[in-house]
């Protein structure tokens, strides 16, 4: 197995971005990753386009052969990956085995979702397609509804204020506002979360990302010729991936997703690092409650403590680990099939130092931690500066 | 939801028919189709669960899903069941102000949503306090 | 006739609404309803409930208090003017949901608020041939009012399932004997493809309610040879508190025979399950040996006279399941916006 390195990142603006097509956002979003990594695309040897719901929000399946054939790169190999929100994560790990097994070389992962071609209440309806539709949807469920539920589980047993969920929500606000290619530029404060309108107590609307557009994409090369291409190879040392049950109420905790725990297990081992070594990351925040859980999850703070650390500021940037310095799905938005990706370029941009105004010092080693559905899938990624 | 995928799991969602593994006694629901726990050599045979269980988990939905606006604002809930499963339900006949982790339930036959205006009546299970 | 009563069970839905915010809306005084009505308020159903699911909860009671298996159900009726569906019957709804498929037969009636007792006629029939051992007979309805109709003050909701069966120790009550009365009256009634049913007002009492209740009241009493005194209790059809109360007094019953059964001043004319329900509640309390007739009505116009004698076995059976002022007591007031939400009469 060939270690695997990231040579080129692109992003979009995120946003609603009424006037651009899915083809043309997912355009370009390939074109900047290119010029980033400086080859030509005809150099590219298979891409995989993580993507969660064209059908629902474009009404177009069979995007892998619309995005290979609009950047004029066919016939090259191009795969559409699926799974939910973590679609972006899940086509980043496939284009890493695609790398790592020798298969091909140049691979590009891209994320992709448009999803203002559509009325909100449509959208919002796609997205719970992520849920059981048989025994969750079918007899009411929401998504954000799920969160509430593991929301109203996590204060029951822990203590958690939702004042301490307003403060995820104000941190990945803030963060946002030193990223260009974030949704949102503006600074809320945790007021402004409380008394924002209820959407499933105790989840607030600002509480919940937002409906976005956009793309992202890296391009993946093998280590050993990475350095062709950039100057600053950042290798890709672990990735793990890992399945729970599709409803929320099958699971024995409502509190912790058992997807994300044993994909970071595995992507820790992989990569030989401790939560202690990572110097940031890039968590699953569809709702402020879920990065409260995540941290807990990945090992950054005790079972329960995710809500305290938060109000201590020990996520922010500065802090003890800053979480979602690129503002997180909360305030860089949140378009499903490109978040897993865009997490991948913000951790890359900051492993580079190349973050500007959110930049966090001396990052040399990063996590990126995408969930599908309310947790039927994990992927986490440990991404390493490597020169 | 289509016709034929709603009929085929009334005995599920009107009377809580799930499925009791004959080798390690487990009793699942919603429905399966392979014991989780023992996989090929799972004994599935179709069981009744009783009609009682308790909230693990609540929420008052005011953004109601798709074909359930006329009853937002709804109390959606994760319930124990006494059998041991757990499963989503709406808790129906209850003032939301009044409901807490713990409160005891029973599933009762309640209508759930339709296909259309003229289309099928889909009915399935809620929760109500005990 | 040699069958009985094995089981009954009913549903009141949980909400309620008061005449005064019925009649601040329309500008009228809420005492003279009141007075003129003798109700107080009527039931509501909720957002999620409709004919079927008030029949199956009440079914679910009977089942439960008869303690038999519910695949010896032979056959179900469910009674109501306002079933869910205009064509598929209610009654597969129910008989799935108490597992009583798929052997077995099953049809809704129609008959405004008479058609719960006439499938207790029906049962009572194919018990006695020997074509089934138990038959469940349900009247249930969410009764509709045309607003600003005085309709509106009474059409109430809710459901009663008897299951009848052959006399014996699991019976609770004997079933001596019944006689309807039915003319062509249109005093009431719903065209095709229109929401709200028409009434003939004042035409509605004394040519179609009091003739056909006592007619049917009074050929029971001759066929049985009994007069009133005979009797511990007495149920009517319950359009409104004071129909029955005046139906009553017509024929020399008691205001103490009447009462026990009387539940429309509090939840309102439940239409199908009016009369049934009234002598639901008579059986909450009735001691055994004790008689009781009930006269059900409708439309149309037609009554079902039934005179019943209460078994020993009622003290070991009706605890089993809530009693019908246990419903009538389980309650919350809504408003009239309340009201119109849940009765889905926002046009959207």
């Amino acid at each position: 197995m060939r270690d695997v390195a990231v040579i080129g990142v692109g992003l979009t603006k995120f946003g609603e971005l009424w006037d651009l097509s899915f083809r043309q956002i997912m355009m370009e979003a390939g074109a900047r990753a290119i010029e980033d990594a400086e080859i030509d695309g005809k150099q590219i040897d298979a891409m995989y386009v993580g993507n969660m719901s064209s059908g629902q929000f474009i009404r177009q399946e069979h995007i892998s052969s619309i995005v290979a054939d609009h950047a004029g790169l066919v016939p090259v190999p191009s795969t559409r990956v699926e799974g939910a929100c973590a679609s972006g994560g899940l086509a980043l790990r496939q284009a890493v085995i695609a790398v790592a097994s020798g298969i091909h070389d140049i691979v590009v992962a891209a994320g992709i979702e448009k999803m203002t071609d559509v009325l909100t209440g449509q959208a919002t309806g796609a997205l719970a397609t992520a849920a059981d539709q048989e025994w969750e949807v079918f007899v009411g469920a929401t998504f954000p509804g799920l969160y509430a539920l593991m929301a109203r589980r996590h204060m029951y047993e822990f203590g958690t204020t939702e004042q301490q969920m307003a403060m995820v929500a104000v941190k990945n606000h803030h963060n946002a506002r030193f990223n260009t290619c974030a949704q949102y530029q503006t600074e809320i404060t945790v007021e402004n979360v409380l008394k924002s309108p209820l959407v499933t107590s105790p989840i607030k609307l600002l509480d919940c990302s937002p409906i976005t557009d956009g793309a992202a994409c890296v391009i993946l090369a093998p280590a050993e010729k990475a350095r062709k291409f950039t100057d600053i190879p950042i290798l890709v040392a672990g990735t793990g991936q890992a399945s729970d049950t599709i409803s929320l109420h099958s699971r024995s905790s409502l509190t912790s997703l058992r997807a994300t725990i044993e994909a970071t297990r595995t992507a820790y081992k992989m990569a030989g690092v401790k939560p202690d070594d990572i110097d940031l990351v890039e968590v699953h925040d569809c709702f402020t409650i879920a990065e409260i859980i995540a941290i807990e999850d990945l090992g950054f703070c005790k079972k329960g403590e995710g809500g305290k650390v938060t109000e201590q500021g020990e996520t922010a940037i500065g802090g003890r680990i800053p979480v979602n310095t690129s503002g997180g799905l909360k305030g860089k938005g949140h378009p499903v099939g490109a978040t897993g990706i865009a997490q991948a370029v913000e951790i890359v941009q900051q492993l580079r130092g190349e973050a500007g105004k959110r930049q966090v010092d001396g990052a040399e080693v990063g996590l990126t931690h995408n969930v599908g559905g309310s947790g039927g899938t994990a992927v986490v990624h440990v991404l390493r500066r490597s020169d | 939801m289509a016709v034929p995928r709603f009929w085929r799991e009334i005995p599920n969602r009107y009377n809580l028919v799930g499925a009791r593994c004959g080798n390690c006694n487990k009793v699942l629901f919603p429905p399966r189709y392979i014991c989780p726990y023992c996989r090929r050599m799972g004994k599935l045979e179709p069981y009744r669960l009783k009609r009682r269980g308790k909230v693990l988990s609540y929420t008052v939905v005011h953004i109601a899903a798709n074909g359930f606006e006329d009853q937002a604002p709804y109390l959606l809930a994760i319930i124990e069941l006494e059998d041991g499963p757990r499963l989503t339900a709406q808790i129906t006949d209850c003032n939301p102000d009044e409901i807490k982790i713990g409160d005891e339930v029973e599933m009762i036959f309640r209508r759930m949503g339709e296909e259309s205006q003229d289309g099928v009546i889909y009915y399935g299970f809620k929760a109500r306090r005990i | 006739m040699d069958v009985g009563i094995v089981g009954y069970g009913v549903y009141i839905p949980w909400y309620r609404i008061r005449v005064e915010e019925i009649a601040k809306v329309w500008g009228d005084d809420p005492e003279n309803i009141k007075r003129g009505l003798l109700v107080e308020e009527k039931s509501v159903p909720g957002p999620d409930e409709d004919t079927a699911t008030i029949a199956v909860e009440a079914a679910r009671n009977a089942v439960k208090q008869a303690g038999i298996d519910p695949q010896g159900i032979g056959a179900i009726y469910v009674g109501s003017e306002s079933h869910p569906y205009a064509v598929k019957p209610t009654a597969t709804i129910v008989a799935e949901a108490i597992e009583a498929t798929p052997d077995l037969t099953a049809a809704d009636y129609e008959f405004a608020c008479k058609a719960g007792t006439a499938g207790i006629q029906t049962c009572m029939g194919a018990v006695e041939a020997g074509m089934i051992k138990y038959g469940m007979a349900i009247g249930s309805d969410t009764a509709q009012g045309a607003p600003g109709d005085p309709l509106e003050y009474t059409a109430a909701a809710g459901g009663c399932a008897f299951i009848v069966g052959k006399n014996g120790s699991e019976t609770l009550a004997t079933i001596e004997d019944t006689y309807s009365y039915t003319t062509d009256t249109p005093d009431f009634w719903r065209r095709d493809m229109r929401p709200y049913p028409k009434h003939g007002g004042r035409f509605t009492g004394k040519p179609a309610y009091f003739k056909h209740v006592l007619s049917a009241a009074n050929g029971l009493l001759r066929k049985l040879q009994l007069t009133p005194q005979d009797f511990a209790y007495v149920v009517f059809h319950q359009p409104n508190g004071k129909f029955p109360m005046h139906a009553a007094e017509e024929l020399g019953f008691s205001k103490e025979q009447v009462v026990p059964g009387l539940l429309a001043p509090k939840i309102g004319n439940t239409y199908s399950g009016s009369a049934m329900m009234g002598l639901a509640a008579v059986l909450d309390q009735a001691k055994p040996g004790e008689r009781i007739l009930m006269v059900s009505y409708g439309s149309g116009a037609g009554s079902d006279a039934f005179s019943i004698v209460v078994r020993d076995t009622i003290e070991k059976k009706r605890n089993a399941t809530p009693k019908v002022l246990d419903y009538v007591n389980r309650k919350v007031n809504i408003d009239y916006a309340a009201y119109v939400k849940f009765r889905r009469l926002l046009v959207k």
